[in-house]
């Protein structure tokens, strides 16, 4: 059994206490990615969803677990609405796959 | 293009066309399995896509809602109604094996919810309980999004190596081997070549020959 965790900001994070998330909150990009490092490498957890404004600066961090089959690092928006940052990343995918964005043209 | 140096023999091309053979062989199921993985990882990129938006959009809702129940609210008393969740959510993982892509598969299992939701409704506000329950409701898409976009990633990688191992093939490998055989043919055929013009020098010598001994027996004869 695995658990779910998120990481980010106290506003936007508290609201996923109540489905059973471990919450952990981090007043800085900085703290996120130290966070973001051990719960990676702790193997508890299955998915590690991560607030957008941490996400932007922690792209190395996300990248290193991009090719194991676990965690599932997924990026939410945060209290101060979505920036597109999630979709960003699918799309770097299709770029990587496809070699063109070919995902804006649906 | 450095190229595949060796002996112009009759062996060494049997070998090479052989590893050409294999080559070709190798070339073409890669390329299929390259055109199915790409299939497969376009549709789920198209279902992680609207799953996404609506997950963004219904999150952004939901925390509207949060954020209006922190002013209604003291927050001391927030953190109290959500810090005690009775609900425990686990995720049941199951490694599959995806067009020889490793993926994980997860389950949503939920240990004890208790009755009558996960929190106490008589302190909180309504617009609290909304988004809670609008939050719960999406915990399942939630987890879906995790799980193809972590699909996607990892379909996305091994769609590049088998690009890569495709065009090596095609580009490289294929080629390689081919002028290789095709300059072993041609030695060899240069060879024969050579073969037949000293048969046929020799041939000439040999007539020359006979004809100066038989002129030597028979002189008178024109």
């Amino acid at each position: 059994m695995y658990k779910m965790a998120i990481i980010g900001d106290r506003e936007s994070a508290l609201g996923f206490l109540a489905l059973g998330f471990a919450v952990f909150e981090a007043e800085s990009a900085d703290a996120a990615g130290a966070l973001l490092t051990r719960l990676a490498e702790g193997g508890e957890y299955a998915v590690i969803l991560l607030v957008e404004a941490y996400a932007a600066e922690l792209g190395d961090i996300i990248s290193r677990y991009k090719d194991a089959p676990l965690p599932a690092i997924t990026v939410i928006p945060g209290k101060s609405g979505g920036t597109g940052l999630g979709m960003k990343a699918l799309q770097s995918a299709v770029i990587r796959a496809v070699g063109a964005d070919i995902l804006l043209k649906d | 293009m450095s190229e595949i140096r060796v002996n112009p023999t009759r062996m060494e091309l049997k070998n090479l066309q052989k590893r050409y053979d294999t080559a070709r062989r190798g070339h073409k199921l890669l390329k299929d399995k390259r055109d199915e993985l790409m299939r497969q990882f376009l549709a789920l990129v198209r279902e992680d896509k609207e799953l996404r938006m609506r997950v963004e959009e219904a999150l952004c809702r939901a925390y509207g809602g949060l954020s209006v129940a922190a002013a209604v609210s003291d927050p001391h008393m927030l953190e109290e109604a959500l810090i005690l969740p009775k609900r425990h959510s686990e995720l049941r993982v199951e490694l599959k094996n995806r067009m020889s892509v490793t993926v994980p598969v997860f389950a949503l299992s939920d240990t004890g919810v208790e009755e009558g939701g996960i929190y106490g409704y008589a302190f909180t506000s309504g617009e609290l309980d909304d988004s809670v329950s609008a939050l719960e409701g999406l915990l399942p898409d939630l987890v879906r999004m995790a799980q193809l976009e972590k699909e996607a990633m990892l379909l996305a990688e091994e769609i590049e190596r088998t690009r890569r191992r495709v065009n090596a093939l095609e580009h490289i490998m294929m080629p390689r081997y081919l002028a290789a055989i095709k300059r072993i043919k041609m030695k060899l055929d240069e060879n024969e070549r050579g073969n037949i013009t000293r048969l046929m020098k020799v041939k000439d010598m040999m007539l020359k020959e006979a004809l100066a001994e038989k002129h030597s027996f028979f002189p008178d004869e024109e």
